[in-house]
């Protein structure tokens, strides 16, 4: 075995496993967003005194199916004004940042299976939030270049509020992020994940739980701040002009996001597989803890949507710079003062 | 500027005494505003997950349907005499006679009569004409209920059937003998004062 941080971070499976930890991942995040899609309507349905999609399949829980299959089998359009292969890249990009940050959450320790020790994630990196912070960034390309490459007004206008919504709230949620690094004392999202055994971060970094939550708003696009697509003043934003399967691609890698971001929450702050009272129910068990608390946290994704207006662009920045800046960098700043001084 | 000024010049009103100045409390210090606003954002999560918790408003239409009220301006509808003993020769002749006052009322012109004359050995109203034909072209009616205002003698009035759509526009041309019919009563009916 190699010596070194891969080495340290339990990066010792052979390639077929690899190979089809990646396959099974991509499934399992394949059969999560239509999940989403079709909780989020229901649940916004009983937000609105009504019951949502309810007449395709039981209960109406084909109607993603049915919502993805007439995406599908639409044409595919391109604007005259639209520069071709950005066009056609741009949704490419936004589903590969997504799916690739999937590849990160873990969902269990290393099992045991048939006698191969596998870790129930795709990826466990020692470079794990920096990763997701990364391909974070590399999805707003997916934003910026399909607005930009559309050439239309309101995409171009969706894809400036998308670069002015980075910056705003990237250095937060990356700040917000690091009392639990500080406190952890490791990148790896496992690691982090196993220094929560005595208590789940949510508690002695609930500032920084608050914030990245917020950001984590930002970040998928999501009400309060969706200024990006902004339906009623801006059409549809970025994606205006987009259809077909390249708006599937667009709307898919928005519920991932959505998927991957809760849990990430859930991951770190909220203590990954690990269930509190001293409970420690066999490996099998780790994958539905995780999804568990990812549907709460997706729920309370939803029930914010159902209650907060969409913010204005001016002040997303300004809450972004002078809000979740500061608090965030006092929270680094703080518990780095304490794990300093306790050790 | 000489007597009264122009009702139309509304710049040069000037509002005086009506003016009432809103007294505000004074604006919060940073800490107090960033507490209200987490505060209020909390209330509006929690009015939010209170409707979540009551049953939804929905009418699941084709299933369940809205009821209407009893003076409900629906699909028409032509009377007969009811077969009561009361009502002796009349019974079971129609009511309409054919006079045309309906057609006249109507706004949006919507309803044809033809009348002809009642002979003793084919007697169809008790006046003497009847109409041979009675056509209401539900397309353009309006459902104004003036045809049943009109009516001297209440042989039309309005139903409360509302589903009237068709796949072709000559259908929704009502003969007398669909508007004679005993309707399907699909919409259910509101109580009196609900």
């Amino acid at each position: 075995m190699r010596a070194g941080p891969l080495a340290v971070v339990g990066y010792f499976e052979p390639w077929w496993i690899q190979i089809i930890k990646a396959i099974v991942v991509f499934a399992v995040g394949l059969q999560l967003v239509p999940l989403v899609l079709i909780a989020e309507r229901k649940l916004l349905g009983r937000f609105q005194a009504r019951y949502g999609p309810n007449r395709v399949g039981p209960y109406g829980f084909l109607q993603p199916l049915a919502d993805i299959l007439k995406l599908l089998t639409k044409e595919q359009f391109r604007p005259t004004s639209s520069v071709g292969l950005l066009y056609a890249l741009a949704p490419i990009i936004s589903i590969l940042t997504a799916v690739a940050a999937f590849g990160l959450i873990p969902f269990g320790d290393t099992q045991d299976i048939f006698g191969t020790k596998v870790g129930l994630y795709g990826v466990d990196l020692s470079i794990g939030p920096l990763y997701l912070f990364a391909f974070g960034a590399i999805a707003f390309y997916g934003i910026m270049l399909g607005g930009w490459s559309s050439g239309s007004k309101y995409s171009f206008l969706g894809a400036m509020r998308g670069a002015a919504q980075l910056i705003s709230y990237e250095v937060s949620q990356g700040l917000a992020l690091v009392g639990v690094i500080i406190t952890a004392q490791t990148l790896s999202l496992t690691g982090i994940v196993h220094a929560q055994a005595g208590m789940w971060y949510v508690v002695p970094q609930l500032a920084g739980f608050l914030i990245f939550l917020v950001a984590g708003f930002a970040e998928t696009n999501r009400a309060p701040f969706d200024l990006t697509e902004a339906d009623a003043e801006l059409v549809g934003g970025y994606n205006t002009e987009y259809g077909g399967g390249r708006f599937a691609s667009y709307y898919f890698a928005e519920y991932l996001n959505v998927v991957v971001v809760s849990g990430i929450v859930a991951t770190v702050f909220l203590g990954g597989w690990l269930l509190p009272f001293g409970l420690h129910p066999p490996g099998w068990v780790d994958p539905f803890v995780v999804l568990a608390k990812m549907s709460l946290v997706t729920f309370l994704f939803i029930w914010v949507r159902a209650t907060l207006p969409r913010l204005r662009y001016d002040q997303l920045m300004s809450f972004g710079w002078k809000v979740l800046l500061p608090l965030a960098t006092v929270n680094a700043l703080v518990t780095a003062i304490l794990v300093v001084a306790t050790h | 500027m000489t007597g009264e000024p122009s009702p139309l010049a509304v710049s040069m009103w000037n509002p005086g005494e009506h003016v009432v100045v809103v007294q505000r409390p004074p604006a919060p210090g940073p800490a107090r505003a960033t507490w209200r606003t987490f505060r209020e954002t909390l209330r509006g999560l929690l009015t939010t997950l209170g409707r979540f918790a009551e049953p939804a408003a929905t009418v699941e239409y084709p299933e369940q349907k809205t009821p209407v009220y009893p003076r409900f301006r629906g699909r028409h509808k032509l009377h007969r005499f009811e077969d009561t003993p009361q009502n002796g020769a009349q019974a079971g002749l129609e009511k309409c006679v054919g006079c045309s006052l309906c057609a006249a009322a109507c706004p949006a012109d919507c309803i044809r009569v033809v009348a002809a004359e009642n002979t003793p050995t084919n007697r169809v109203s008790p006046g003497e004409r009847y109409a041979a034909v009675y056509e209401i072209n539900m397309s353009r009616c309006i459902f104004c209920g003036y045809c049943e205002i009109a009516c001297p003698f209440d042989a039309i009035t309005m139903g409360h059937d509302y589903e009237l759509s068709d796949y072709d526009r000559s259908d929704l041309i009502f003969t007398k003998e669909m508007l004679l019919a005993e309707p399907l009563e699909r919409a259910p009916l509101r109580n009196e004062g609900e």
